[in-house]
């Protein structure tokens, strides 16, 4: 019989990126006793690549902005399907969590009068992202990790969490196994936080890392809990294209932030040719304007190259499609005729650095081939806004793992204090009700070892498959069949490959010992990956227009009835996925008119902001 | 399309040795991918820790050809592919198995360090010219590759009276952060043992992030635990006056 050791805590946190040490920090301060949870070592969690900044209202760079500004841009920016209470909550506690990291130690670029400096992103009204170069991710990780450790966290590195334990449909615990050992262990909790992050593995060309298998969704869906809004994967713009071994490798849009521009092979600035209608009257609209607001001149609109994400790239997508794409098939992004060698290497230290081992291209002497990468899912496991609360008793969700506020595309750098802000709240809650009375349950011993059962039955099919070729063909088809565009007979045969995928998954094999086994990490990762990949075809099948993060081919244009829809995506006893569009959460009148303004002057003669 | 050969270190604690692969390779590939290729379609079990494949996450340090370096930035047409390509483990740190070590004691002698400390009621105002050299110190990834090529903790194996450059670099980035206030001389100069390194660079050669950790971490703080512990002109007005780390936040001489 295999056995496992147990380790009791009120809050478990799964994940240790931004979310899931902020959380933890927030829990441990409420007085819960906290274990913390990782696939991978301290510190090297996907946050760490985080590139660009974290937005927060500071109001450093430009005193007129505030959260409002931040508030009406994020809702603009994610074609208003995002939760407005998430969003408030958001815009309003951002920037106290970012100068709550400088008091713990982070040390951000500074302005001229030596403050927090700001940068430029797309969609943002304002220069909002705090950020140090183009390595805020690792500020933020390295912060928080030392923040923990003073504060006294229990980590479990190098665990993986292969299923969450209920009793009478609460959440009472965790099984996982210690990757480096084998060696099973169950966590008892009062109360288990999925910050586990995203899913972009599930696609072949991504700038995910290779924790981002989508764990957190399929873990919650298992056990119950809504997913909201899974069709909206953000494709970055700038992922690297060449050489075939770093496709997908992220360049930050701080590229463009410090004015980087995109041209096709014909040398157009093609971004003026693809202002939506929406964005109207808010970009420059000729060149020599652009060059103007590089220049500093505030009257002076925004280059078109700073318009949102979903837009971008959907452009680059155009010239190649449309014949006049890099040699490599995608756009060219160019710094070097923009600004001085010394200032691209202090503000773009690690682009240059990337470029320069990885591609042997020198980014202040010559302009980058770039194009969409899969990055960042917009949807997620659905939350309460205040308090980061599942539909499932004893389960919280923070970070990249939760949906709602980022609705169908997300803003650059609201990813970064999206984690402080709703890991902070997770962790209080879940550590409230973790010290409420009746919220201990009891972890069932039959059904631990019916789970570690199951997850080492790969190494009794030593005729199974590869389960690394079983995940390669996952991600080829999905990126084949519900990639950047979609349509509805390729997401219906993606189903159908999915459905054989499921049945496979549970056939692959594994060789040699238990002792750090990526072959048989990889047979696990696949069942959940597999599972996660179906919500996203369900979703995208049911939205029948496209908006933000989803482009149907097949229906071009967003649609009237589908903007005051959610997508819940819900399991029935039978596991058996199915789609149930909800109305939007009312927005007050209040909110709607900030969130409606048509640019900036109206803003601020409507509501004072 | 070529084919390379590759002899990678395949075993555990109770031993092990390098076995031999061949790899197909196209134009750019890195060693991970090479590694990636083989646990692939070779050795599904073939031990190896990566997260971020760009150089961020510091996970992949490995010794290719005997040199200490990152996998993922190690394009294969930079290195010598004419004798097969050898890829160990870091050596200074217990193997887990392959191509894993288990680097949990840079998480343990961390803790010796005492955390961020900063003045009560300042402004936070720091101007950028004033942050520049702990920004330097906080590109740090972790990958420890300067811990594992240190001599102290590789060949002397010296890992309870010394923390190793890494974590000279974190005191640095604290030391020298303009509104810190704790002094971590004293943890420097006895269990830190600063005295220990004799400035021969390694670690600064093999560090991914270029951080100038001898020159402009670990000799700087060498400097002040000799300012502090050494100078009998200034041990004399200090156990006068005493000896407080600027608590206002500004440089003063004896600080530097």
């Amino acid at each position: 019989m295999e056995s496992y050791t147990t380790y009791d805590y009120d809050v478990l946190v799964i994940g240790a990126g931004g979310a899931g040490l902020r959380a933890a920090i927030a829990a441990i301060e409420k007085g819960a006793r906290v274990g913390v949870v990782s696939k991978s070592l301290l510190g090297k969690a996907h946050t760490v690549m985080a590139e660009g900044g974290m937005a927060a209202a500071l109001g450093n760079a430009r005193p007129e902005d505030n959260w409002k500004v931040h508030f009406r841009d994020t809702l603009k920016g994610g074609g208003m399907l995002n939760n407005w209470k998430m969003v408030e909550n958001y815009t309003r506690e951002a920037a106290e969590r970012v100068l709550e990291l400088e008091r713990w130690g982070a040390v951000f670029d500074r302005t001229p009068d030596g403050r927090i400096n700001q940068r430029n992103f797309g969609g943002h009204s304002y220069p909002r992202l705090a950020h140090v170069g183009d390595r805020t991710g690792l500020e933020l990780i390295r912060t928080l990790q030392d923040h923990a450790v003073k504060v006294g966290i229990n980590a479990h590195m190098e665990t993986t969490i292969y299923r969450l334990l209920t009793e009478g449909g609460a959440v009472v615990g965790a099984l996982g196994f210690d990757r480096q050992t084998g060696e099973f262990l169950v966590f008892r909790a009062r109360a288990v936080i999925l910050a586990t992050g995203g899913l972009g593995r599930i696609y072949q060309i991504t700038s995910n890392s290779w924790e981002c298998t989508g764990d957190g969704f399929a873990l919650a869906s298992m056990v119950g809990a809504d997913l909201i809004d899974m069709e909206f994967i953000q494709f970055h713009p700038t992922g690297m294209i060449w050489p075939p071994g770093v496709m997908g490798v992220l360049v930050t849009e701080g590229v463009r932030g410090e004015g980087g521009v995109l041209k096709n092979r014909e040398g157009r600035r093609f971004m003026f040719d693809n202002v939506p209608e929406r964005y109207k009257g808010e970009f420059a609209e000729t060149e020599e304007e652009a060059e103007k607001w590089l220049g500093g001149d505030r009257e002076a609109r925004r280059p078109p190259e700073l318009l949102v994400r979903d837009v971008v790239a959907r452009a680059i997508r155009r010239e190649v499609n449309e014949g006049r794409g890099s040699p490599h098939g995608g756009a060219y992004l160019d710094i070097a005729s923009r600004r001085p060698a010394d200032y691209i290497k202090k503000k773009l230290p690690s682009m240059y650095h990337q470029f320069m081992k990885l591609a042997n291209l020198d980014i202040t002497k010559e302009p980058m081939e770039v194009g969409p990468t899969c990055h960042y899912v917009m949807g997620g496991v659905r939350v309460d806004p205040d308090t980061q609360a599942t539909n499932v008793p004893g389960l919280y969700a923070a970070g990249e793992v939760a949906g709602g506020l980022h609705g169908a595309n997300r803003l650059g750098g609201n990813s970064l204090s999206d984690l402080v802000v709703f890991g902070q709240r997770a962790g209080l809650a879940a550590a409230e009700y973790a010290a409420a009375p009746g919220s201990s349950g009891m972890v069932s011993d039959a059904q631990v070892r019916e789970y570690i059962a199951e997850a080492l039955e790969p190494f009794s099919n030593p005729q199974g498959e590869n389960p690394f070729a079983l995940m390669k063909e996952l991600r080829s088809t999905m990126q084949q069949n519900a990639g950047i565009m979609r349509e509805e007979s390729e997401l219906k045969t993606q189903l159908d490959i999915l459905a054989s995928l499921k049945q496979r998954a549970k056939q692959t094999s594994a060789t040699g010992t238990r002792v750090y086994n990526p072959g048989w990490h990889t047979a696990i990762d696949i069942q959940l990956m597999v599972e996660i990949s179906e919500a996203v075809v369900l979703a995208a099948l049911a939205r029948k227009e496209s908006r933000g993060g989803h482009a149907r081919l097949d229906y071009p244009d967003p649609d009237a009835t589908f903007a005051r829809l959610n997508h819940i995506i819900r399991r029935s006893s039978d596991g058996a996925l199915s789609v149930v569009a909800e109305p939007l959460p009312e927005m007050p009148e209040d909110r709607r008119r900030i969130a409606e303004v048509k640019d900036l002057k109206e803003l601020s003669d409507k509501v004072g902001a | 399309m070529q084919n390379l050969n590759f002899k990678v270190f395949r075993g555990d604690k109770s031993g092990g040795e390098l076995k031999d692969y061949t790899v197909v390779v196209e134009e750019g590939m890195v060693v991970l991918d090479a590694i990636q290729q083989i646990q692939a379609e070779q050795a599904p079990d073939l031990a190896c820790r990566w997260n971020c494949k760009a150089g961020k996450c510091g996970s992949c340090g490995a010794e290719v050809n005997g040199k200490p370096t990152l996998m993922c930035m190690t394009r294969l047409d930079s290195i010598d592919t004419s004798k097969p390509i050898t890829v160990r483990p870091m050596k200074t740190f217990p193997l887990i198995r392959d191509l894993t070590t288990d680097v949990q004691w840079n998480y343990e002698a961390n803790k010796k360090i005492k955390p961020f400390t900063p003045a009560p009621n300042t402004d936070w105002i720091m101007m950028q010219e004033d942050v520049d050299r702990v920004q330097e110190f906080r590109k740090c990834i972790e990958c420890f590759l300067c811990q594992n090529v240190c001599h102290v903790l590789r060949d002397h194996d010296e890992k309870t009276g010394f923390i190793g450059p890494r974590l000279l670099v974190r005191t640095a980035s604290l030391e020298m952060h303009p509104l810190d206030t704790a002094s971590r001389l004293e943890m420097l100069k006895n269990e830190g043992g600063i005295g220990f390194c004799n400035i021969t660079k390694c670690c600064t050669e093999v560090c991914p992030e270029h951080i100038h950790i001898t020159d402009n971490a670990i000799i700087p703080l060498k400097e002040r635990v000799v300012d502090e512990y050494y100078d009998p002109v200034l041990s004399f007005f200090r156990r006068l006056f005493g000896s407080k780390k600027r608590p206002d936040g500004s440089r003063s001489a004896a600080d530097d």
